[in-house]
C-alpha cells in the first residue's frame, strides 16, 4: 500500500483563461487542511495552453502545481477529465481531494470517487481535520439545508466538493515559492464518448449575479414579468444584479440563470434584497452568506424575516415605487 | 421497423422537500431526520427525469419506460404515480436491508445497477440531478461508472435524433448541447419542466400495468460495506433579529427604507 499523503485541490479555469474565484476558496481551505496535517498542498490545473497561470496557484498557497495541459482538455468533458484526474490521483496519492461544487465539479467528482473506489461528500460548507483521528470531518447541509450532517470517510482518498462562498479565499503572496510539475495524463481522443455540439451563452446585461455587490431578487409573489421590470429598475439604480427564487425562473418571468439557491447560484453580496420571497431552506442555501439582508414581504410570518436584518411587512407594489423614488432622490442629493 | 428503445427511470421516495422547516426534526438518539406531518412524495428531480422519458416516448415510436424505486418500505400510492403518467412497468426494490441509514451512495448505485442488469435492456437511464432529501447528487454518475457508459449531468432537455441522444446541459450562464450515443446515463434538472398530471383514463389504464417487487435475494447480492460514517446531525440556528422599517403608510415605509440603508452605510 502506498501511503496517501497531502491535500490535492482541483483548480478551475474560466472561459477567459483565468483562475476561477472558487479556486481561491479551494486553495484557502486546502492550505488550512494541509497545515493542520503538517503535509503539502498540491493543486491540479487541467486545460489547454494554461501553463501561464499555473504559477499563480503557488502565489495563492499551493506547494506543488500539477499542470495537465492537453488540447483534449480545452473544454470540460466528463471522460477525458475524469481519466486525467484519476491518473494524477494514482500518481500523487493524496490523503484528501477537494473539488468545487460547480457545474464541472458536480459532474467530475462523483465519477472520480467511484473510479477511485472511495466515497465523496458533496456540497460541503465546512471541512476540518479531527485532531485525534486526523480524519477529514465534512459538514454538509441536507434536507435542503434544514439539517446539517457531519461525515467522515474510512477510504482514501477522502473526497469532498465544497459549496461556493463557503470557504474564505486565500490571499495572494508573490513571495511564495513552489514547483510547477507538468503531468502527462496520456489521454487520447478514443476516450471521448460525447461531443459538444455548441455552447449557448445567455449574456446577462450589466453586472454578473455571482460578482455583484448588490443583488435584488424577486419571488413568486412578484406575480409576473411586469413586476420584474421594477426589480430590474431597482437593480440598475443600485448598480446591482437581478436574482430570483426558483418559481419566477420556472415560469419564465426571468431567465433561469437568475436563480439563487441550492440548485441555482450561490451569492454573497454586501446587500441582498429579497422581495416577495417566502424564505425556504433551498433559497437560503444560495444567499445566507450575504452581509446585509433586506426583506419585503406582505406576510409577517414569512420565514425570510428570520434571516433578514431589515424588513418591511407589506405589499411590494406599494413599498417599491416609493423606495425607488427616495433612492433616486438620495442619489441626486449625494452628487450635488 | 424501429428497434425498441428501453428507458429506465430511477425514482426515489422522499419526505416532501417543500415542507416547513419545523417538519424536519432531528432525532438525536436515532441520529436520523424524522419528518413530521409531511407526506412522502417522489423526489421532484426524479419527476423531472420521468417527464423527460415521457416526452421521448411521446415523440418517438417503440419506447418502453421502466421505472425503478428502491426503499425499505415504499408507499404504493406514491410510486404508482409513475405508471399513471405513462411508464409501462415499475419495479420496486423493497427489502428491510434497503434502510437509508445503512446505505451510502455507493451501495445505492450498486443495488440500482444490479437491478438494471437484471432487467437486461437499457438504452437510456434517467435520474434526477440529486435527491431532494440528502442532496448528494452522485448515484447517477455511480451507475454510469459501474456500467462504464457515458453520463451527462444537469440536463435541461433530452431528445433522440438520428439514433443519437441530444442533451442540453445547464451551464451557469446558459447551456451546452451534447451529442452522445446510447447507452447513456443522464441526470435531469428541473428546467425540463414539471411532471404531467395523469388523466382519469391513464389512471384506469395503469391498473393493468405490471408491478414487480424484488428483494435483495432476488437480486442475488449482498450490500457493500458502508465506508462513510455519519457522525453528527443537527438543525442549524439561523435566527437574527430583524429591524422592521415602518411608516404612516407603506409608501412612507418604502421611502424610510432608502433612508435606513443610507444611514447604516449599506449603500
Ligand atoms: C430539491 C429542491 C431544490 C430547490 N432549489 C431551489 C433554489 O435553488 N432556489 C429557490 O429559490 N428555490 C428552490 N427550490 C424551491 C423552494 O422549495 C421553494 O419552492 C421556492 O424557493 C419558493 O419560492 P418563493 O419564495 O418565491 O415562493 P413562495 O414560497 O410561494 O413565496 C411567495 C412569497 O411572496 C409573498 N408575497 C405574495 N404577494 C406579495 C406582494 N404583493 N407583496 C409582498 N409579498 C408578497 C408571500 O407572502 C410569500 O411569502 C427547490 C426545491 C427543491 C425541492
Amino acid at each position: 500500500m502506498v501511503e496517501q499523503k497531502g491535500v490535492l485541490v482541483c483548480a478551475e479555469v474560466t472561459d477567459q483563461g483565468r483562475i476561477s474565484p472558487i479556486t481561491l476558496e479551494l486553495l484557502g481551505i486546502g492550505r488550512k487542511l494541509a497545515d493542520d496535517l503538517g503535509s503539502k498542498l498540491s493543486a491540479v490545473i487541467m486545460g489547454s495552453e494554461i501553463g501561464n497561470i499555473a504559477e499563480e496557484l503557488i502565489f495563492f498557497g499551493a506547494d506543488n502545481v500539477y499542470l495537465v495541459d492537453n488540447p483534449l482538455l480545452k473544454e470540460y468533458q466528463t471522460d477525458p477529465y475524469v481519466t486525467a484526474l484519476q491518473r494524477l490521483s494514482k500518481y500523487v496519492t493524496p490523503d484528501i481531494i477537494v473539488i468545487g461544487q460547480t457545474s464541472i465539479g458536480q459532474d467530475l467528482a462523483p465519477r472520480l470517487a467511484f473510479r477511485l473506489k472511495t466515497r465523496l461528500t458533496t456540497d460541503c460548507i465546512n471541512l476540518d481535520i479531527d485532531p485525534e483521528t486526523k480524519l477529514l470531518f465534512q459538514t454538509k447541509p441536507v434536507y435542503g439545508g434544514n439539517v446539517l450532517a457531519v461525515y467522515a470517510c474510512e477510504t482514501k482518498p477522502q473526497m469532498a466538493t465544497v459549496r461556493a462562498r463557503a470557504m474564505s479565499p486565500s490571499g495572494r503572496d508573490d513571495s511564495r515559492r513552489g514547483k510547477v510539475i507538468p503531468f502527462d495524463s496520456k489521454i487520447d481522443a478514443s476516450l471521448l464518448k460525447t461531443e459538444v455540439v455548441k455552447r449557448v451563452k445567455e449574456e446577462a446585461k450589466g453586472v454578473k449575479l455571482e460578482d455583484a455587490d448588490i443583488v435584488v431578487s424577486g419571488g413568486r409573489g412578484i406575480g409576473g414579468p411586469d413586476g420584474f421590470k421594477q426589480i430590474d429598475d431597482l437593480a440598475k439604480l443600485l448598480g446591482g444584479a437581478v436574482g430570483a427564487s426558483r418559481p419566477p425562473c420556472d415560469m419564465g418571468w426571468v431567465s433561469s440563470t437568475c436563480q439563487v439557491g441550492l440548485t441555482g447560484k450561490i451569492v454573497a453580496p454586501n446587500l441582498y434584497i429579497a422581495i416577495s420571497i417566502s424564505g425556504t431552506s433551498q433559497h437560503f442555501a444560495g444567499m445566507l452568506g450575504s452581509k446585509n439582508i433586506v426583506a419585503i414581504n406582505k406576510d409577517p410570518e414569512a420565514n425570510i424575516f428570520k434571516v433578514a436584518d431589515i424588513g418591511i411587512i407589506g405589499d411590494y407594489r406599494k413599498v417599491l415605487p416609493a423606495f425607488i423614488e427616495n433612492l433616486r432622490k438620495i442619489a441626486a442629493h449625494g452628487s450635488e | 421497423m424501429n428497434e425498441e428503445i428501453n428507458i429506465i427511470v430511477c425514482i426515489k421516495q422522499v419526505p416532501d422537500p417543500e415542507g416547513p422547516p419545523s417538519a424536519f426534526q432531528v432525532d438525536s438518539k436515532e441520529m436520523w431526520v424524522i419528518p413530521k406531518g409531511i407526506p412522502p412524495v417522489l423526489s421532484p428531480f426524479d419527476e423531472n427525469a420521468l417527464e423527460s422519458a415521457l416526452h421521448i416516448k411521446d415523440t418517438n415510436k417503440n419506447v418502453r419506460i421502466t421505472a425503478i424505486s428502491m426503499g425499505k418500505k415504499l408507499a404504493r400510492a406514491v410510486v404508482i404515480k409513475a405508471l399513471a403518467v405513462g411508464a409501462d412497468e415499475i419495479i420496486l426494490l423493497e427489502d428491510k436491508n434497503f434502510d437509508p441509514k445503512r446505505l451510502d451512495c455507493y451501495s445505492v448505485a450498486y443495488v440500482l445497477a444490479t437491478a438494471i442488469k437484471k432487467i437486461g435492456k437499457y438504452d437510456l437511464i434517467l435520474l434526477g440531478r440529486q435527491a431532494a432529501d440528502w442532496n448528494f447528487g452522485q448515484v447517477g454518475s455511480g451507475i454510469a461508472e459501474i456500467f462504464e457508459i457515458p453520463s451527462i449531468t444537469l440536463a435541461q432537455n433530452v431528445k433522440l435524433e438520428d439514433g443519437n441522444v441530444m442533451v442540453e446541459r445547464v451551464l451557469p450562464d446558459g447551456y451546452e448541447v451534447i451529442r452522445v450515443s446510447m447507452p447513456v446515463l443522464i441526470t435531469v434538472s428541473h428546467e425540463v419542466g414539471d411532471l404531467r398530471y395523469p388523466s382519469m383514463h391513464d389512471i384506469k389504464k395503469s391498473k393493468n400495468k405490471p408491478i414487480t417487487t424484488w428483494n435483495i435475494r432476488d437480486l442475488g447480492i449482498e450490500l457493500p460495506q458502508g465506508h462513510i460514517n455519519l457522525l453528527k446531525l443537527f438543525v442549524p440556528k439561523q435566527e437574527k433579529t430583524c429591524h422592521f422599517v415602518e411608516g404612516e403608510s407603506l409608501e412612507e415605509a418604502g421611502a424610510n427604507l432608502a433612508l435606513k440603508l443610507k444611514e447604516d452605510k449599506i449603500i
